[in-house]
């Protein structure tokens, strides 16, 4: 499933709906989750799973060509972990 | 880290604002969106949201677990696992907006 097909299937059930109005909602709500973390913020979506940012430290790295060391600065980086409903559904409980 | 956390209530709060719609109605369609996703996902479909990254799902093995508190084995049977892979855009506005 893709965006489109995500937006299509909202649009065929909502007929009072426009088609253009559903994109914007279902678009604002992927924004606000990007959004949210950009700040340092978690999203809970109970049954779903939880958005939140995740540190990694600065380390030395290596350049995997010339073997040579290189400094990689502390970043942060997206994480998802899937809610306890959705995890027992997919595994048919 | 500022450690707030939003809620579907913030997400419905943000689509009642983006568009005319009722409260009532912003959260439902937000509870749509999840279930759409999660049905697709349950019947082991790939979600790929553009710019926002993409959910899919694996098949583990069983595999012979340990307790890390006692020791003990345990045995962990095969089960399926969800996996979000965040969109290069997404990482990059992570990164842009944490940087100290």
């Amino acid at each position: 499933m893709i965006r489109s097909e995500l937006i299509q299937k909202i649009a065929d059930e909502n007929p009072h709906l426009y088609q253009r109005d559903v994109e914007r909602i279902v678009n604002t709500i992927f924004e606000e989750v990007i959004e949210a973390m950009a700040r340092g913020d978690r999203v809970e979506l109970r049954g779903f799973g939880a958005f939140s940012v995740k540190k990694r430290d600065a380390r030395q790295g290596r350049n995997p060509r010339t073997g040579e060391s290189v400094p990689v600065e502390e970043k942060h980086v997206p994480f998802f972990k899937t809610g306890k409903l959705l995890r027992d559904r997919l595994n048919g409980e | 880290m500022s450690e707030k956390t939003l809620t579907r209530m913030d997400l419905s709060e943000a689509v009642f604002s983006e568009v005319g719609l009722s409260r009532n109605e912003s959260a439902q369609l937000v509870e749509t969106v999840l279930q759409y996703m999660s049905d697709a996902l349950v019947a082991g479909e790939t979600v790929k949201i553009s710019s926002f990254g993409t959910f899919s799902v694996r098949d583990k093995a069983a595999r012979v677990g340990r307790n890390p508190k006692t020791g003990d084995e345990a045995p962990i049977p095969a089960r399926r696992v969800l996996t979000f892979r965040p969109s290069h855009l997404m990482k990059d506005r992570v990164a842009a907006g944490n940087k100290a």
